[in-house]
């Protein structure tokens, strides 16, 4: 399918947008996080920017370890289907 | 108006039955009356009123009203009503008329005085579950609902084991906080959280409710596991031990959703990861974070039930639920999008939905307490949240490839109910004081603080690029995950296989063994007593004869000699 027959929201353009206001929130948060203080309980929440580069860290933390579990605990989905069974 | 001291739980429970059997024109009348009935029933019984009774020596309270108990109460009747509308032409008699009865008993059970009506009721909404399952009508559904039914028998034995143990230890059934400092209060607490979902037996959540119909899913979502979260509010508030245990919840439900391919297990998982942070909460105790749990519970329900809605419309409109056959549905479903993207927000916790403003009172209990492991946890966790939930299921659903699929929205009545859902999604995020008066201790939280906001705006965010960032990582696959049940699933089955075949063959060794003996005897039986065996075959009377003179013979040569 051609670009311009897309749906708007999913044309080449849209998403490059998309991704353009994304990272100006995402720059907006940190810089908004520079005059707000966190109320300090473990010494962490005001170092700069802590809770992005902490989400954004614990999620990749969260992808790689269910990627590395995923080598040994993934089957294929019939693996619990018995020769003979009917449909699902 | 004393009169309507009927347990309210009880109005449903006969609608129920009704349901089963009524046609279609009664319907509609039964969904939307017996739901607001209930919810009369539980808003004019006065505050602690309690219906006591006298049974086998134990004072039994079939009612006792409490103020948690209320609040658990009214959400599930707002389930029933809500998820009714959604099933209204779609489900068939005997799961709108089970979801009824299971409603029913959640909230006869959140009315629960003492151990053995709950036990009942327990046991009862067990039976209402397993028939949503059934009446999916295929042949995962039926065995997927043994699974279940077997599974919840026995926990609700553990419960009852433990229930007679505490009769016995305290002479008393009644329900009241207690610690876990006996075999018998370990057996109730392991009974309650089997219904949780709690570790090693997490599996059954996400192996029956996603085989349930459309509809079924969504009641299923709702009662079994927040009932647990209730009786453990008001049964083990403050038992450390449910700190970890949540904990190891909330991450289980991330990681198995992010391995997962079908949409409605991504949220089967997420409702164990869900169930984590009010476990923890209760686990934490101090009234911030009971308070936390319970409010939390109550957002729950209705945005996880607004998630499964959206799942179960796109299932009921496409027949798919797997991810890799789904995408691009926003463009012909934009409501469905829209609505169970709400959702989607909403359990991520997003400002201005009703996740924002309850789950994070578990995290400030959290820190109030110093717990710096769990903070750091829960924090880890909520980032986590909108990767699993958040984004995942509405990015694989409506969005990512074209799957080329272009259904319409569902019919009105399902769109409905959604909606509903959606507004009391963000009316409790932006105004939650009303949530706040019904919960048991007085709140002193302010969710709407600048710090709050930025750092929830910075965590979900920065997990939102992470997603992006990762998507190749992330890619679906046509698999399953290996989980704790596979040793009752496979290793256990195959066991009794191995077993059976080898017993199968050691009967018929001993048994050829025996016959190999016995034709023996009848052979040699055969030769001296067949028909021309020597002791059986016929004499000449000649022979006779002559045998009787060699006789005659001797014993005359005998006498002379």
């Amino acid at each position: 399918m051609r670009d311009a027959e897309k749906h708007w929201l999913v044309r080449e353009s849209t998403i490059r947008y998309l991704w353009l206001a994304l990272i100006l929130v995402l720059a907006l948060t940190l810089v908004t996080g520079l005059f707000i203080h966190q109320h300090q309980h473990f010494g962490w929440e005001d170092i700069f920017g802590f809770y992005a580069w902490y989400g954004f860290l614990t999620c990749i933390g969260m992808v790689v370890f269910a990627k590395v579990l995923g080598i040994f605990l993934k089957r294929r989905d019939d693996y619990y289907r018995k020769p003979g069974d009917s449909d699902e | 108006m004393s009169d309507l001291l009927l347990p309210p739980g009880i109005w449903l429970i006969l609608s129920g039955l009704l349901l089963a059997i009524a046609d279609q024109r009664w319907r509609l009348p039964l969904i939307l009356g017996a739901p607001l009935v209930a919810l009369v029933g539980i808003w004019l019984l006065p505050f602690d009123a309690t219906w006591s009774m006298e049974f086998l020596g134990h004072e039994l309270r079939p009612l006792h009203s409490t103020t948690n108990g209320r609040l658990f109460a009214t959400v599930f009747s707002l389930m029933a009503l809500t998820g009714g509308i959604f099933a209204w032409r779609i489900a068939n008699r005997v799961e709108l008329g089970a979801a009824f009865v299971y409603a029913g008993s959640a909230v006869c059970v959140t009315f629960a005085g003492d151990l053995l009506t709950l036990f009942l009721f327990w046991e009862l909404m067990a039976l209402g579950s397993t028939l949503v399952i059934w009446a999916a009508n295929t042949e995962a559904a039926r065995r997927a609902a043994y699974r279940y039914l077997i599974l919840h028998l026995f926990g609700g034995m553990l419960l009852l084991t433990g229930i007679a143990g505490h009769a016995l230890n305290t002479g008393s059934v009644l329900f009241v906080p207690m610690q876990a400092d006996s075999m018998a209060r370990w057996l109730i607490l392991a009974g309650f959280l089997l219904n949780a979902g709690a570790p090693p037996l997490s599996a059954w959540i996400a192996d029956a409710y996603p085989e349930a119909s459309p509809s079924g899913t969504v009641f299923l979502s709702a009662f079994t596991t927040k009932t647990a979260v209730f009786v453990l509010i008001m049964g083990f508030p403050g038992t450390w031990v449910l700190i970890p245990i949540g904990l190891y919840m909330i991450f289980y439900g991330i990681i198995y959703a992010l391995l997962e391919n079908d949409m409605r297990r991504i949220l089967a998982y997420s409702i164990v990861n869900q169930v984590g942070f009010m476990v923890t909460g209760v686990g934490i105790g101090t009234e911030m974070a009971l308070n936390g749990a319970a409010a939390h519970a109550f957002a729950h329900i209705i945005y996880k039930g607004l998630l499964l809605m959206s799942a179960g419309a796109v299932l009921y409109q496409t027949g798919k639920r797997k991810c890799t056959d789904l995408g691009g549905l926003f463009q012909s479903m934009p409501w469905t999008a829209l609505l169970g993207t709400i959702g989607a927000l909403a359990i991520s916790a997003f400002p201005f939905t009703s996740g924002f403003t309850t789950k994070s009172m578990i995290s400030q209990a959290a820190a109030d307490q110093h717990l710096m492991i769990a903070w750091f946890a829960l924090v880890a966790a909520s980032a986590g949240v909108f990767l699993h939930a958040g984004i995942k299921f509405p990015w694989f659903v409506f969005f990512q490839k074209d799957s080329g699929l272009r259904p319409p929205d569902p019919p009105r009545h399902m769109l409905l109910a959604m909606w509903a859902f959606a507004v009391l999604c963000i009316g409790l995020g932006i105004w939650p004081e009303p949530l706040y008066a019904i919960l048991a201790h007085p709140v002193d939280f302010q969710a709407y603080t600048g710090a709050h906001l930025v750092a929830q705006f910075q965590l979900l965010l920065f997990s939102g690029l992470a997603f992006f960032v990762m998507l190749p990582m992330m890619k679906r696959t046509l698999t399953i995950t290996l989980d704790f049940d596979w040793f009752y699933r496979r290793l256990f089955l195959d066991l009794c296989e191995a077993f059976s075949r080898r017993t199968d063959r050691t009967r018929d060794d001993i048994y050829s063994l025996f016959m190999a003996h016995w034709h023996r005897l009848l052979g040699s039986l055969n030769r001296y007593h067949g028909t021309q065996g020597i002791l059986a075959r016929s004499w000449p009377t000649g022979s006779m004869a002559l045998w009787a003179a060699v006789v005659l013979g001797i014993s005359l040569l005998m006498f002379f000699v």
